[in-house]
């Protein structure tokens, strides 16, 4: 049978689906969102915490987009840190533990309670499509975007397991873990989703019908254990920073009020990682029983002990689920190694000598696309009308896989809206560079993000994205126009500063030395600006501000930037100089007809590799690994560039 | 569509050598078409079609106009160098017609081969094509600009050996150690748990400074290839009836044969570029020096001081017999800040053992303050015999030189645009070190690590570069 059409339909409720069916819904557009259980939306399997080093930075960016995932967290976190303080700005990243069931169930309020938007538990299996008839109707299809795509078919609808069709115009993929799901540990091994949930077993089938490249990768998850089981007394404790810096620019700390919960820090010895490697062998890893490709980046506890055999000892955090259970998440010794051998290495742990577990560790095996097979917008080059986002793409984690719903859940929108999409470049933000590596490197293994992959960083910050990214949240009409002219606003407010500071001198007087002194600071024997002063590394901003009497009244986050811009002026301009280089060849387009084989010289893995991917520009080609500088550099000055 | 494809179609044609009146001219075609373009205008004595003659031949017979009509003319007797794809220069069938050194005939061939199909090449086509056809890669296409612009042995072999890899290698390994520090400060920063930093920068400095001392080495030696490639600017100085100009002619006639004039006829040149071997002498004002050593014309101090500021080298010409005189030393100490040779001339007019009574064997000049002296070079020589003018050369290198031109293994940057890189990757090193001092976090330090692992990249080809091809391209002359 047949029911009411749709504009989009998205195809799983993770942190992904959430993101793309908001964004879709608040855009306008009639969304259905498709889930294997109502219950597990915007659940977190894994790790119970948000953010963290880079994720941390697409969460903001998400936020500055006008995502949702910051003010979830902002509302359900139970402990709030900023990591690597001791670093330079550019690393400093945001963490919040969260309470898991209560960040689920938030965002399943929202979303429940968002206009245009209708959720659905069932199992998608089949996409619908249709062939474009003739190359004006496929050039009409794609009259409105950058001439990358060489569609030929179009989505018509998505068909359930009950052989329901729903008609929609455009389909988000955010699967996550759950096509054709196995968990495994030991010799055990079950085909369901995590925590039991069902298995999503058709839309496979039907992706490869659709001459979609399916792949196979893995991921893991530690034991929870059971609170009173644990000794404390042999752990850190590691408390949540007094001052809560929100996630949402939306938020303002003083309003995040939270009685904060406590992490733990102890670590694993010589005796746990002897358990591990006797029983290697039964590690369904290493014994060839899985057969998808894990994390490098986040690796589990007897890949870490191979891995880093001279380490006498790794860490081991140890973080609440949730404020109403007692199971803690063993952070750093996720496994797949048999039920027995975990219960001896977490014991052989300082601190959970007696641990109880609650839940196994285990692996899961999830089939997922190859994500050079999208455009930057996330749809796929060649189904006008299929966007991917998430964990199905290769990445890992959660943050990682929201930022890529909302920028599939605007290009749907965008599409339908005949308006310009939106494509954040690796000089835009994580959340550009995320994109980027997923479409056009082919990763190898579950891609992770990390601030070594944005070059740019010092640009991209955590305290900035806002004045990044909110004008494209304004233009898709996902950020309302009072907190976009906020942000404008902001960014006057710093511009004047720093150009007053920069304006203003100090002289000798005795109340300057007086400040200096107090820091440590050399001396003054003449006059000063205060931006030179702010430069000075004993000092800041706001330390001066005894001796800068025309200081307007400024908010803490737009201090910060002012600090920030000044400190570091040398380092942001010459990356700035960095991104200048980079846009060149951004803005060297190439057609997506483009015929590689007309170009003699190119060599023959760089023209396969081209041929497959078929880069946007120059400047995503030379990212390609395989294509060499001297195949761009053929490129170049074949296409007369 | 914004791009321009070039048309695989065309076949394009110039002259290749300089319209300067020499005795044979070249005229290449190359592309598709270049052989039927042949066959319609020249006619060989045995009457052979071009598809007949060798893949790989030389055809004597004439270019003609108007071919096979009544009104068939004779242009020139050429010879015609018929090459077969891809044996050839830009791996396209390819002619190639030696015709006489005429302008006027050379051009006249040339308007005849675009008016049967071919278009004009633009500069640095041919080179482009064989880039783009798989010959060489872009590198080697630079260094062939390099070698048409050497005009010493020592240029020629720098541009041989950059064609070699060797400069390519040196800045390779230099990229290397630079990437690996970058890439552990990267990987600390994404998993402090297991990666440390502390300490880092300890290690990180004496590598930094090493990787700084052979950047600026190259730097340097980038001054050594300006000298290489466009020649040391020399001026010959000395009292009247020193022997200036017995001087010159003995260092023309040294290498007779690769002596060019510049600026015209012998008679008023300024200019003349003296080669021996590995050193270049671009020696100005010579017609002076000529038209004025017969003339009793005292040199004063401010002429010899007005000639020296230009120089890089100066020839100090002193009569042997005479020795220094006060009027030397005058000069000397006003431009003791240039590199001087100072040359005693007519050494076969003094007895041997007469020589060591002359006052030449302590050449100094006072130097700063009282009683300071400065050594300056001297060499012995007779303009006659040609006494000692090895000795001159040997001195002019290890002046100019700093040792590394003696050394063939030593690279010598002779490419301004790698001169002009190796000074950005240069001030980034520094401004690492400047990150150091100040204290700022690793993740700084990377930001100029990287920025100098880049220009080191451009150098080589591996760094894409937005205008890279066309920077290489655009320095061509036509015809290449």
């Amino acid at each position: 049978m047949q029911y009411e059409d749709y504009d989009v339909a998205v195809i799983g409720a993770g942190h992904a689906g959430c993101e793309a069916a908001l964004a879709c819904a608040r855009l306008g557009l009639k969304t259905i969102v498709f889930t294997v259980s109502v219950d597990s939306i915007a659940m977190m399997p894994c790790n119970p915490n948000v953010g963290g080093t880079s994720k941390g930075h697409l969460v903001r960016e998400v936020d500055a987009l006008g995502g949702e995932m910051g003010k979830n967290i902002d509302r359900t976190f139970i402990q709030s840190k900023m990591l690597n303080t001791s670093k330079g700005p550019a690393v400093h990243s945001l963490r919040a533990q969260a309470d898991k069931k209560e960040y689920s169930s938030s965002m399943r309020r929202v979303l429940e309670n968002t206009d245009n938007l209708t959720i659905r538990q069932d199992e998608v299996s089949e996409i619908l499509v249709e062939y474009f008839d003739s190359v004006e109707q496929n050039k009409e299809a794609s009259d409105n975007k950058e001439k990358s795509d060489i569609f030929i078919k179009y989505v018509t609808g998505v068909k359930t397991t009950s052989d329901n069709v729903y008609p929609c115009k455009a389909a988000i993929l955010c699967t996550g873990v759950y096509l054709k799901a196995r968990c495994i540990y030991g010799e055990v091994s079950k085909y369901t989703g995590p925590n039991g949930l069902p298995a999503a077993n058709s839309l496979t089938a039907s992706l490869i019908d659709l001459g979609i490249d399916v792949r196979r990768f893995k991921t893991g998850t530690p034991a929870r254990i059971d609170k009173r089981s644990i000794d404390f007394s042999k752990m850190e404790e590691q408390f949540g920073d007094e001052k809560i810096v929100p996630f949402s620019f939306e938020n303002r700390s003083e309003d995040l009020e939270c009685e904060q919960v406590s992490c733990w820090l102890t670590y694993t010895n010589e005796e746990t990682h002897k358990i591990i490697r006797e029983n290697i062998d039964r590690s369904p890893l290493f014994s060839g029983a899985i057969e998808g490709v894990g994390p490098r980046y986040c690796p589990s506890i007897e890949d870490k002990v191979m891995r880093f055999a001279d380490k006498d000892r790794h860490q081991v955090f140890i973080e609440p689920e949730g404020n109403y259970t007692n199971e803690m998440y063993i952070s750093g010794m996720s496994s797949s190694l048999p039920e027995d051998v975990q219960y001896k290495m977490y014991r052989s742990v300082p601190g959970l000598e007696n641990a109880k577990i609650v839940r196994n560790a285990y692996a899961i095996e999830y089939d997922c696309i190859n994500a050079t097979e999208l455009l930057p917008t996330l749809e796929f080059k060649t189904i006008s009308g299929l966007f991917s986002a998430g964990q199905s793409n290769g990445s890992s984690g959660y943050e990682e896989a929201a930022a890529q719903g909302i920028i599939a859940g605007i290009n749907a929108a965008m599409k339908l809206l005949n308006k310009e999409p939106l494509i954040l470049d690796r000089s835009d933000g994580y959340i550009g560079v995320l994109i980027d590596d997923l479409v056009t490197k082919e990763t190898q293994e579950p891609y992770r993000m990390m601030t070594s992959r944005a070059e740019y960083r010092l640009l991209l910050r955590q305290d900035n994205a806002d004045l990044r990214l909110s004008k494209y949240g304004y233009r898709v009409g996902l950020l309302s126009k009072e907190r976009y002219e906020k942000t404008v606003e902001k960014q006057k407010i710093i511009d004047e500063e720093i150009e007053r500071l920069k304006n203003t001198s100090v002289g000798t007087s005795e109340k300057v030395l007086e400040l200096l002194r107090s820091y440590n600071s050399t001396e003054l024997t003449s006059g000063i600006t205060l931006a030179e002063l702010v430069r000075r590394p004993e000092l800041s901003y706001s330390m001066l501000a005894p001796i800068d009497k025309n200081r307007p009244q400024i908010d803490e986050t737009i201090a910060e930037q002012i600090n920030i811009e000044l400190k570091y002026e040398g380092y942001i301009s010459r990356q700035i100089k960095q991104v200048e280089q980079y846009k060149k060849l951004e803005k060297k387009k190439i057609p997506a007809d483009f015929d590689y084989d007309a170009v003699p010289s190119l060599r023959i893995e760089a023209r396969q590799k081209l041929k497959k991917i078929r880069p946007v520009s120059i400047g995503q080609a030379s990212r390609i690994s395989g294509v060499s500088p001297a195949d761009i550099n053929v490129l170049v000055v074949f296409m007369k560039l | 569509m914004n791009y321009k494809m070039i048309n695989e179609k065309d076949t394009i044609a110039a002259i290749c050598t300089g319209l300067t009146g020499s005795g044979i001219n070249i005229i290449r075609i190359s592309g598709d078409e270049s052989f039927n373009i042949a066959e319609k205008i020249f006619r060989s004595v045995s009457d052979k079609k071009i598809s007949d003659m060798g893949r790989f031949s030389v055809n004597y017979g004439f270019i003609v106009d108007n071919k096979d009509s009544a009104t068939e003319k004779t242009v020139d007797e050429v010879l015609l160098l018929k090459m077969q794809a891809p044996h050839s220069y830009t791996k396209e069938n390819v002619i190639e017609i030696d015709c006489h050194g005429g302008i006027l005939v050379t051009k006249r061939i040339l308007e005849l081969v675009l008016k049967t199909g071919a278009r004009l090449a633009e500069p640095g086509e041919f080179t482009k094509r064989a880039f783009l056809n798989g010959r060489i890669d872009l590198s080697q296409a630079e260094a062939v600009i390099d070698i048409i612009n050497a005009k010493s042995n020592l240029a020629l072999n720098n541009s041989v050996k950059q064609l070699k890899g060797q400069v390519k290698d040196k800045i390779i390994s230099l990229r290397d150690s630079i990437i690996s520090k970058t890439a552990y400060i990267e990987a600390a920063l994404d998993d402090p748990e297991h990666i440390s930093l502390d300490g880092f920068t300890e290690e990180l400095e004496p590598e930094m400074e090493r990787i700084l001392s052979e950047i600026s080495k190259l730097v340097a030696s980038s001054d050594d290839g300006r000298l290489i490639n466009e020649g040391i600017n020399t001026c010959i100085l000395g009292l009247p009836n020193a022997g200036k100009s017995s001087l010159l002619n003995a260092l023309l006639d040294e290498d007779r044969a690769i002596v060019t004039d510049i600026a015209g006829t012998t008679r008023d040149v300024l200019k003349e570029t003296v080669t021996f071997g590995d050193v270049v002498l671009n020696i100005f004002d010579t017609a002076g020096i000529r038209d004025t050593e017969d003339i009793i014309e005292k040199i004063g101090v401010d002429k010899a001081k007005k000639e020296a500021e230009n120089a890089d080298l100066i020839l100090y010409v002193v009569d042997l017999k005479e020795g220094l005189t006060d009027e030397d030393k005058k000069i000397l100490e006003e431009i003791k800040d240039k590199k001087i040779v100072l040359i005693y001339n007519k050494s076969d007019l003094v007895l041997p053992e007469q020589v060591e009574d002359m006052n030449c064997q302590s050449p100094v000049i006072p130097g700063e303050g009282e009683g300071s002296i400065q050594k300056v070079n001297s060499v012995k020589i007779s303009s006659l015999t040609g006494e000692g003018i090895d000795e001159l050369k040997d001195l002019i290198k290890k002046l100019f030189y700093s040792g590394s031109i003696t050394n063939e293994e030593d690279i010598i940057i002779t490419n301004e645009r790698h001169r002009e890189l190796l000074i950005s990757a240069e001030q980034s090193v520094r401004n690492v070190f400047e990150g150091i001092e100040a204290g700022v976090s690793e993740d700084f330090l990377t930001i100029d690590m990287m920025d100098a692992y880049e220009a080191l990249g451009k150098i080589v080809g591996e760094s894409v570069e937005d205008d890279l091809a066309d920077r290489i391209f655009r320095d061509f002359c036509m015809g290449k």
